[in-house]
Formats: C-alpha cells, structure tokens, sequence
C-alpha cells in the first residue's frame, strides 16, 4: 500500500506548482526538501485533497483524495495554516474533530486525551488554545493530525517553533510511527533533522522533482560532485602523500585536530583499495571511515544550490 | 436507518455541536443581536409606558396592523435579509478568511454533508435568533392590553396571526439561509451579490407581476397574516399581483431553497483551500 503520484502537475493560474510528478511513498519516514515555493506543501495538499490536481492522478493507499470519507480514516495532516476555531481549548478541539468521523462520544474523549498526552500536552488540554504559545500550537496540531491513529501521517513542518526537546520528543513520535508501517511525510527546512530521521528523501525545486529515494543512492547519483569521504586515523600526513598520487582524488584537507583526512574523490571504490594498501603497507591506524556527503544538507547543495534556503 | 445515512446523521449532528459553539452568542455576531433587540425592547417600553399612564388610545386591531408593518419592514425587508447575510454567508467564506476551514476538509465528512450540518447550524442560529425576537416583540406590542390581549391570543386570531410569522419568519431563514450560503461559497465578497439581491427584493412591489414571483418576499409578503396596504405616492406605482396561496407559496419556497443547496453543495465538493497562500 503506496502513496502514488502519476504524472501530476498543478497550475494556480498561470503559475506552475508542480510539474509532472510521478513519484511512488512506501511506508517509513519520507521527507521532502526544497527551497520556498519549491512545491512541497503543494504535494502534501494534493495528497489530502485539498487542492486537486490540473493533470494526473493521485491515490494514498488505492484511495483518491477526492474520497474523503474513506481517505481521512487512513490520513492525519498536520499543515503549516496555524489557525483554530475561536474559544475552544485544546481537549474541545481534538473532541469536537474526532465527533467528525462517527465515533462514540466517549470513544472520541478517549481518543483525545491519549492524543494529548502523545504530545504532552495533558495540563495544557483544558486551556484555551488561544492562551498557547507557537510550540504549543503545534503540537496541538499535531495531537489533532495523530488523534484518529492514522496509517498516513502528512506533516507540513511540523518541527517549527518546537524546542530542543520537543523537537526530539516528536521525532521520536515519527520513528514510533514510522517502525508500525505507517506511511510518515514530512517537510523541514531543518536539514539536519530530515537527515537524522528520513528513511527517504524527495528533493523539489521550482516544482519538479529533482531526485528521489534513499539518501545514500541519491548521492551515488550525483556523478558530477566527487565524493567526500572523512577517515580518521594516526598519521593523516602519510596517508594525504600517498593518496595525491592518484588521479581520482581530487583534494585531500587534513583536519584541524591532526587525526584525520578529508577527501575528494571521483572513484569511492578505487580509494578504499588504495587505503587498504596503505594500512597493509605502512601500518597506519585507521579509527573511522565514512562519508561525508552522503547527507540531506550535502545533496540539496549539490542538486539545488544557492536558490535559497530550504523550507 | 442505512450505515451511511446513521454516520452522516452523526456527522451532523457533531458539525452542528461545533458550528452552534461558533456561531451563537460570539462577540462577532454583536450587531445581529443588537439588530434583533431594536423591536421588543421598543414594544416593551411601549406597552410599559401605556400601562404607567393607564389605558391609550389605540385597539388590538391597529396594533395589528403595527406589528405586520414592524414584521414586514423592519424583520423580512430588513433585519433577516442582513442577519441571514452575516450568519450563513459566513459559515464558509468565515472560515476561509479565518483559515479553519481545512480542519473540516481533513476530516473523513462528505462535503454534502458538512453542508447540511452547516446550513442546519446556520437555520437554528437564525430561528432561535429572529424567531426569539419577532415572539417577544409580538408580545410587547400587546402587553398593554392585559386580558384583552389574552382573550386576543388563545381565543381570537393571535396564536395563529404569531404561527403564521413564525413559519413566514422561518421560510425566510430557510431561503435566505439558503442563498446567502451558496453566496459565500461563490463570491469571494458576498456583500455584491447581497445588494443585487436586496435591491430586487426592494424593488419587487414596483415590478410587473410576473417578474414579482421572481422572489422571496413576494411568497413571504402572500404568507404573512396581516396585509400592509401601501401609502402616499410610492402607491400609486405600484403593482398588486395576485397573492400566492399558502399550498404553492410554502413547497415553492422549499423547493427553490433545494435546489440552491444543491448548487451549493456542488459548489463544495469543487471546493480548494490554499487561503491565497
């Protein structure tokens, strides 16, 4: 059961919101990255309905958007409108949505205090949602998006005006989510975060999709920026001497500290036999290998550059 | 009951819970309740000022006629056109403009349905609202005259003169109700289509007789149990038409409303929401 675009494109008027979109979510944590106007929140409202496409077709879980009597029992959307209903406190709202979908009045009560307290939120619930911070806001949002226990959580930044420890408690809620088979589709500007929880990454810019899937083979794809590749070891002096003499390493930068080597290389499989070499041949301890691009931050740079910061 | 029909009644029911919350007794609504106030607090006094100065002049008959000119100029002409205008034009274009709409297109509700619960909460809004005020002024006007009033009531013509206002009253909730919330899923500012609408209501006495049917008022005007004779010059132009009777004027208006609803509802399931963002 998949998240499927073909062939969508969007148009408000004469501006193009996405453009010929074919793209297909498995199940996990799926982030979407690109800069402003980029057509992120676009696809998170083709996907729920809430505007419909100019051309193609998309379905979440066989289901068209349109069918929103079947489709919003699977799917909780946490956009980015920070708006609520005048007067009501957090418990009202959670309560009166969750009547929404022909629950029991008590199975609805039920529902919305374990949303509450899934967002801790639990002391705040009887307050008037007009008293909130932005943080609260947000996760009241999030309570509401997550209340009904969907199978396709949308989360349009969700991370925003959270603290340190909101932001890492919700995280954790979207790993939980995501470790059950649900379908989790989130878009930040924090790339780091998107970096440290995304399962795969579709990168936007000017409403195209400019790349797909997991992040390690989207990097492979880019053949046209060398490979970063950081290895910790006791002698980086020795280990830059020998590699400079091969012609796929492009650079080689020791680190601040002495105890490491970064460098660039436009043949990732060629080096590693060349660092084997060097360790069998001169005995160089080597604490770490790894990449160092082969992150959200490195390939939106790579794929989208400076067209403005990611959101 | 079939599944789908008890869950959209559910449904309904629970956007009517929400919508009631929003929609009655909310500071934004002060100048429909101030509007509604204007007539009983005015027939009180007037009742209460005859009966601090002992017995006037005047006969339940003429009063009569008071009430049906207050009823048709002041609530069908005036005050429920407008209190219609702001409370079911609202009931969609509010949202959008206060950004809350989504919430109720993320929830697993047919948009027909989220209609009807919407126009149900609007109809109830207006009728405890209008009804409230066109009863209470009913019973200022005639306070004065005591036992008179009550023989009036229970064994005259008063109770059913005050049920046929009430179903008048309630008819034009339901057509205006009906209009103006189809308006304010059409217009992005109702308030133009709601000036055309007024000024051919308004005009609708001067108007060829056929073209007069072409309207709420004149079904709500052929209803109403006390006729208002026309004086001064405006009288001279203007054009009787032959009233409508209750058996065609009531399923006319229903019908019509429906199919405005219908459009409505069409108008729904196309709805987007992006607020221009």
């Amino acid at each position: 059961m998949k998240i499927v675009f073909d062939g969508v494109s969007r148009f408000y008027g004469e501006v193009l919101g996405v453009n010929r979109v074919s793209l297909t979510i498995p199940p996990g944590i799926t982030s979407l990255v690109g800069p402003n106007g980029s057509g992120k929140s676009t696809l998170m409202n083709l996907m729920t309905g809430l505007i419909r496409p100019t051309h193609g077709e998309v379905k979440v879980l066989d289901i068209p958007p349109n069918d929103s009597e079947r489709l919003f029992r699977e799917v909780g959307y946490c956009t980015q409108f920070d708006a609520f209903p005048r007067g009501m406190t957090g418990y009202q709202f959670l309560e009166g949505y969750l009547r929404l979908h022909g629950l029991a009045a008590e199975v609805c009560r039920k529902l919305a205090v374990q949303a509450l307290e899934r967002v801790g939120m639990t002391e705040a619930g009887n307050r008037q949602i007009a008293a909130y911070s932005k943080g609260m806001r947000q996760r009241i949002k999030l309570a509401h998006a997550i209340a009904h226990k969907p199978r396709v959580l949308v989360l349009d930044e969700p991370l925003n005006g959270l603290d340190p420890m909101a932001r890492a408690e919700t995280i954790a809620l979207f790993r939980d989510w995501a470790q059950e088979g649900r379908h989790v589709i989130v878009s930040s500007h924090i790339l780091h975060e998107v970096d440290r929880i995304s399962d795969q990454v579709v990168l936007l810019s000017h409403g195209y999709v400019v790349a797909e899937g997991q992040i390690q083979g989207v990097r492979s794809e880019v053949t046209d920026q060398p490979i970063q590749i950081l290895v910790r070891c006791d002698r980086p002096h020795l280990l830059a001497s020998r590699i400079f003499s091969e012609d796929h390493v492009v650079e080689a930068r020791i680190h601040d500290d002495g105890k490491g080597l970064l460098l660039r290389t436009r043949d990732a499989d060629s080096l590693y036999l060349l660092l084997n070499r060097v360790v069998m041949e001169t005995g160089l301890e080597v604490e770490s290998v790894a990449p160092a691009d082969e992150d959200v931050d490195s390939v939106y740079q790579y794929l989208i550059g400076g067209e403005g910061g990611a959101s | 009951m079939s599944g789908d029909w008890k869950l959209w009644s559910v449904q309904v029911a629970a956007i009517l819970r929400m919508e009631l919350r929003k929609t009655l007794f909310l500071r934004r609504g002060w100048w429909v309740y101030l509007l509604f106030a204007g007539p009983p607090l005015l027939t009180f006094a007037h009742s209460l000022f005859l009966m601090s100065r002992g017995r006037w002049g005047c006969t339940i008959g003429e009063d009569s006629m008071v009430y049906a000119g207050i009823f048709q100029f002041f609530y069908l002409r005036l005050a429920i056109f407008f209190g219609c205008l702001g409370i079911f034009s609202n009931l969609f274009r509010g949202e959008v403009l206060e950004k809350t709409l989504h919430l109720y297109l993320l929830a697993p509700v047919r948009r027909e349905v989220l209609l009807a619960g919407k126009y149900l909460a609007g109809l109830i809004a207006a009728l405890v609202v209008f009804g409230g005020s066109a009863v209470l002024a009913y019973i200022g006007i005639f306070l004065h005259f005591g036992p008179q009033f009550q023989d009036f009531l229970w064994r005259g013509p008063g109770l059913e003169h005050l049920g046929w206002y009430a179903v008048v009253m309630a008819l034009a909730s339901v057509g205006y109700g009906a209009v103006f919330l189809a308006a304010g899923m059409v217009f992005r500012n109702p308030l133009l289509p709601a000036a055309v609408v007024m000024v051919w209501e308004a005009i609708n006495g001067y108007l060829p007789a056929m073209l007069q049917k072409v309207s709420v008022i004149f079904y709500l005007k052929s209803l109403a149990p006390v006729e208002v004779p026309l004086r001064g010059p405006l009288a001279l132009i203007a054009v009787v038409a032959d009233p409508v009777p209750a058996w065609l004027a009531i399923p006319g208006l229903l019908v019509v409303s429906l199919l405005v609803l219908i459009y409505a509802a069409s108008k729904a399931r196309e709805l987007e929401v992006s607020y221009g963002e």
